[in-house]
């Protein structure tokens, strides 16, 4: 079901968009192949004409959901999941283009709605995460395109009454075996009413025009001149801009709210308490965000703070480095967990690592739009997770899902911060849209709401003892990890808490690639009064950080070069790893043993997301912070569907990672009361904190492709952090670091 | 609520607002020119960053009575002169954007670093640029984008 | 002719009482201040110009400070080639003509930083001391060729100066902190202080 259209598409189709046919001015027949098979079943059988019933099987995707062949040659292709950065609203659009062979320069990709047709065929909702928008959806856009094209190849084969073997594609147009043709829009009409086929031959690699090729990105030229739209920019007739006052303490309640000055501001229209997911807080609507905002910073709130746990940072890292000091649940265990304790002490490295909270922090702040207006609801916004967002409003409007159109707008950033089970920003949104019916209100999160919010990457501690053999090889691996569960609490808990095990907390460390005969990894997860989230790469924020690290120190006391070290420790099932490490040895050797003075190499291999990777740095201290002159990466991603878009993501996912390292790169609380405002307290990396150059080298390879988006984070910390090693001979085990 | 007479990329426009409320929140609500954004409201991340009489300016901080007559310039109107016309195209050719919710501020602030300096060091891009957050981290294009600009009108004024 | 020799002599002793008033007089208004004094109105002075709203322009570092506790300016800022920052990041590009209370930025006209000559501070953010700051401020070679009542001038009329006493509000409506001591005494000490031939401590 097509759960909404654009406003032009609107003008062809009605509302449940089924086939529509329109009369061209020159005569000719010209049709969208945009349709709605249910619907147009129903409407096509109430005009008395049979049709078979459509064929709906989960796995089988309908082209004309994803695929619209306007009348004027423009093919548009739904994106079914939200572009955020990562490139997605260029690259499953090609992949389809390819395998349809649709001329590219009249190819315009669309944000889809939140539908059915439209989740993640792996996961069964529609979102983003998890580094698997190709990964998961290469092979559905593959399929749909190439039925797209079977079905307008057996339109013309119809028409020039031969047969499709005889037939061939290319840039939009179908050639007939004596020499007819016929563009695909003039194809259009007669290629909708084709079955479309169960199965379809793909191309082979050596045919891709698209695929493997370096494809700029479609919505580039919009976002250099201002005019492409984000979730924020939604303007709407009648709109009003509304902003929450949130508890200073998470889970707090109002107790008494003093609004005389507030409704004061001009513009502001109504001021009321609203629930939140946890707590209370008050919502300000104005005619203007700032009215709004000034509204809401005259207000006086008395806050309920009776039995709510204050966080605080200091406390908790009393508690965890107790819990860390003693044995968890476990998550993986091979061999021995006491090898370790029968190792002489002289061969035992012991360390502690402590990790705060991360912001995420995209650059375009938190923001949802809603209408209600009685029996049905629209929404905008720039969802990761638009199955539990549109599923979120309705509830809190009385509606079912499918009443709830909801928009899919294209994001500044989410980094995680927009894929939230609980959709606290979006029932917001709708509580407020439900008490001004008819009225559609923007509801604004302001930077300082972004940084105290809340939906943190959880605070974490490591513990690891490890045992080494006289070559200097690891025997025995001994890891504890600290830090709250992501999953407790949501719909994937069942299933992705195990034993007392969330997963995201351990990846990265309990399924290492390294090969070590006695190795144990368990955890805690204490229960705190604070919302955490994913951030890039999640539990590999921090898991690659300690191994990277650790390695690279039994590296160093082997006396072993670290990609060699590394080579001898994989497992040889880590082919992408090994594969990388090679490729960074030839990429790198033109300079990384050709430092200049006061520099030093660092080198970090990692895999996350089925995507190995390998990092070198030069890194030198300015200012007493550590410059990064040059960073090689080589990955291994599988087939790199667009090897631009690769090189793109690792340029630019080394600069979020270090975000990691920053001075000001934590979020801490003071009894209850997280202590960063904004940027002036939480400050990311600028231009001179990233990389000054970045090198990507792409393993060449046919196997199923796999993510790039946040595969590029875990490395650069420690990579980073091992040269810094080489140059001040210190360890770094507490973020961020506020002091070299 | 007062009412100010604003010169915006070439164009007389007028609008009657909050005399508190930054150029920022107008150009936006009040102008409907969105391609100017919010990111911060406190000048420390650039994205909210127009000309103002020709220098790079942060719109959430200068309230609209502090404006007067001085000629506004923003990402709409910024392709207007040869030298924003080389940095867009830049962009555009080098791939930068990501997400692109900063690059209408990294535009404008390259904009005033090309008008200010016609071959830019390494040195003059990170200080001029060095204001501008951008989360993606597509900082190593952007500074590819520069150079190329850069060399582009060089090459055009030769 | 007793009475006009009563008169005379009643003269004399008025005229001699009036002098010697005079002398003591002359001890408060008419003569310098000594050195002592001098060195006491420079105590004052400097402790207004190691204050925040000062000193937080007049760093030894390529970058600003800003807040009661003077950390590095936001967003990067530098210094630039002549202290008014650099493209695409010039001071006045933020900072107005005056003070944009609402939003929370100082303001007024020309806003910039001193020159390293006219450093307080050290590399390390660190004030110098009375005497280090007392030899920058009165080395003619360093000040812009200031001399003692160019000096006196400079602290009375000069913008940036007096916007230290008009420093505008945080958003939240609150005042920026004010130097120790107000305009006036302020520019009453320098007065004394230049009066005084603009005594400096010695090198400890």
């Amino acid at each position: 079901m097509i759960a909404s259209l654009r406003a032009k598409d609107r003008a062809e189709l009605n509302r449940r968009g089924f086939l529509r046919v329109s009369f061209a001015a020159a005569g000719g027949l010209f049709v969208s192949l945009y349709l709605d098979r249910e619907a147009t079943h129903t409407a096509l059988a109430q005009e008395g004409n049979p049709q078979p019933p459509p064929q709906q099987s989960p796995k089988n995707f309908p082209p004309d959901a994803f695929v619209n062949i306007r009348p004027d040659g423009k093919i548009v292709i739904q994106v079914n999941r939200l572009e955020f950065g990562q490139g997605v609203h260029t690259g499953l659009p090609l992949v389809l283009a390819d395998e349809m062979d649709a001329d590219w320069n009249n190819v315009i990709a669309q944000l889809a709605p939140a539908a059915d047709v439209y989740k993640d065929p792996l996961f069964g909702i529609q979102m983003v995460g998890g580094s698997g928008s190709i990964a998961h959806s290469f092979q559905q856009y593959r399929e749909l395109g190439a039925k797209t094209r079977a079905m307008l190849v057996a339109a013309a084969a119809d028409r020039w009454q031969t047969t499709p073997d005889k037939c061939r594609t290319e840039a939009g147009v179908v050639h007939g075996p004596a020499g007819q043709s016929a563009t695909y829009a003039e194809l259009a009409g007669e290629a909708a009413r084709k079955p479309v086929p169960a199965s379809v031959r793909l191309k082979n690699s050596s045919e891709f025009r698209l695929v493997g090729k370096r494809v700029k990105r479609l919505d580039r030229s919009a976002k250099c001149d201002g005019s492409l739209k984000f979730g924020l920019d939604l303007d709407l007739p009648g709109m009003k801009v509304a902003v929450v006052a949130h508890p200073p303490v998470f889970g707090a309640r109002v107790k008494n709210i003093n609004d005389e000055e507030a409704r004061n501001v001009p513009g502001v229209l109504n001021i009321f308490e609203i629930p939140l997911a946890k707590g209370t807080g008050v919502a300000v609507v104005a005619e203007r965000f700032w009215a709004a905002k000034q509204a809401r910073s005259l207000l006086q709130i008395d806050w309920d703070l009776a039995g709510i746990e204050p966080a605080d940072s200091a406390e908790l890292w009393t508690t965890y480095r107790q819990l860390g000091r003693t044995p968890g649940n476990m998550a993986a265990t091979q061999g021995d967990p006491a090898a370790i304790d029968k190792i002489a002490p002289s061969n035992r490295l012991v360390a502690e690592y402590e990790f705060p909270f991360l912001a995420h922090s995209p650059m375009e702040p938190l923001n949802t739009t809603v209408r209600f207006d009685g029996e049905r609801a629209e929404a905008w916004a720039g969802s990761q997770f638009q199955t539990f967002d549109q599923a979120a409003i309705a509830e809190v409007l009385g509606l079912k899902p499918e009443q709830v159109t909801f928009h899919t707008e294209m994001a500044g950033g989410g980094f995680g911060r927009r894929a939230v089970t609980d959709s606290h920003v979006q029932r917001e949104a709708a509580t407020i849209a439900k008490r001004l019916r008819g009225t559609p209100v923007k509801l604004v999160w302001t930077r300082e709401d972004d940084v105290q919010g809340g939906y943190y990457r959880p605070m974490h501690f490591h513990r690891v003892e490890i045992g080494v053999e006289a070559d200097g090889l690891p025997t025995a691996w001994r890891h504890v990890v600290v830090g709250q569960s992501l999953l407790a609490d949501t719909p994937f808990a069942s299933f992705l808490i195990k034993n007392g095990v969330d997963q995201t907390a351990v990846e990265g460390a309990a399924d290492t690639h390294y090969a070590i005969p006695n190795f144990h990894v368990s955890v805690h997860h204490p229960k705190v009064n604070v919302p955490v989230l994913w951030w890039r790469s999640v539990g590999h924020t921090h898991t690659a950080f300690v191994m990277e690290t650790l390695i690279d120190e039994l590296a160093t006391r082997a006396r072993m070069d670290p990609i060699a070290y590394r080579r001898k420790l994989l497992k040889p099932e880590a082919k992408k790893l090994l594969r990388v490490l090679d490729v960074l040895d030839q990429a790198s050797a033109g300079w990384r043993n050709k430092l200049v003075r006061g520099h030093a190499l660092g080198v970090s291999c990692h895999e996350c997301f089925g995507t190995g990777v390998a990092c070198a740095v030069d890194v030198s201290i300015e200012n007493k912070r550590p410059k990064i002159h040059r960073a090689t990466i080589a990955v291994d991603c599988g087939l790199a569907v667009n090897p631009l878009s690769v090189e793109s993501q690792f340029q630019a996912g080394l600069s979020f990672g270090l975000t990691q390292l920053m001075a000001k790169g934590a979020i801490t609380l003071k009894n209850g009361r997280v202590e960063q405002r904004n940027f002036d307290g939480y400050a990311p990396p600028y231009i001179m904190d990233a990389p000054a150059a970045v090198d990507v080298h792409i393993v060449p390879s046919t196997e199923a492709p796999t993510g790039c988006g946040e595969p590029p984070v875990p490395v650069i910390s420690p990579a980073v952090v091992n040269a810094l090693a080489r140059l001040t001979g210190k360890r770094y085990r507490t973020l961020p670091l506020t002091s070299i | 609520m007062a009412t100010y007479k604003l010169n915006v990329n070439g164009q007389p426009r007028e609008v009657t607002v909050d005399p508190s409320t930054p150029l920022l929140w107008v150009l936006r609500e009040d102008l409907k020119m969105t391609g100017t954004k919010f990111g911060c409201g406190i000048s420390a991340c650039g994205a909210c960053t127009v000309h103002l009489d020709g220098i790079a300016t942060r719109s959430c901080i200068v309230p609209i009575s502090h404006v007067g007559d001085r000629p506004i310039t923003t990402i709409e109107g910024i392709g207007s002169d040869a030298v924003g016309r080389a940095v867009q195209s830049a962009w555009v050719e080098t791939d930068v954007v990501q997400c692109g919710y900063c690059q209408s501020g990294q535009i404008m602030a390259a904009v005033a670093l090309l008008k200010a300096t016609s071959k830019p060091t390494d040195e003059n891009i990170e200080e001029s640029m060095g204001g501008n957050l951008c989360r993606c981290g597509t900082y190593p294009r952007i500074r590819q984008a520069i150079k190329t600009a850069a060399a582009q009108l060089t090459k055009g004024a030769a | 002719m007793r009475r006009i020799r009563a008169g005379v002599s009643v003269s004399v002793v008025v005229v001699a009482v009036v002098l010697w008033l005079n002398a003591f007089a002359g001890a408060n208004a008419s003569d310098p201040p000594t050195t002592a004094q001098g060195l006491a109105a420079w105590h004052q002075i400097y402790s207004v110009l190691t204050s925040p709203r000062c000193i937080n322009c007049h760093t030894a570092t390529d970058y600003p400070q800003q807040g009661d506790d003077r950390h590095r300016h936001i967003a990067n800022i530098v210094r630039g080639p002549e202290g008014k920052g650099v493209p695409g990041l010039n001071c006045s590009g933020c900072h107005q003509e005056t003070n944009a209370d609402s939003t929370g930025v100082p303001g007024a006209h020309n806003w910039h930083l001193a020159p390293l000559s006219m450093r307080w501070q050290d590399t390390n953010d660190q004030p110098l001391s009375s005497a280090a700051v007392c030899r920058a401020v009165t080395d003619r070679s360093r000040n812009n060729n200031l001399d003692g009542p160019s000096l006196l001038k400079h602290n009375e009329e000069e913008p940036l100066v007096k916007w230290a006493w008009n420093p505008g509000r945080h958003p939240d409506g609150t005042m920026r902190t004010l130097p120790p001591l107000s305009h006036e005494e302020f520019v009453a000490a320098t007065r004394r202080w230049v009066e005084a031939g603009t005594p400096c401590p010695p090198e400890k």
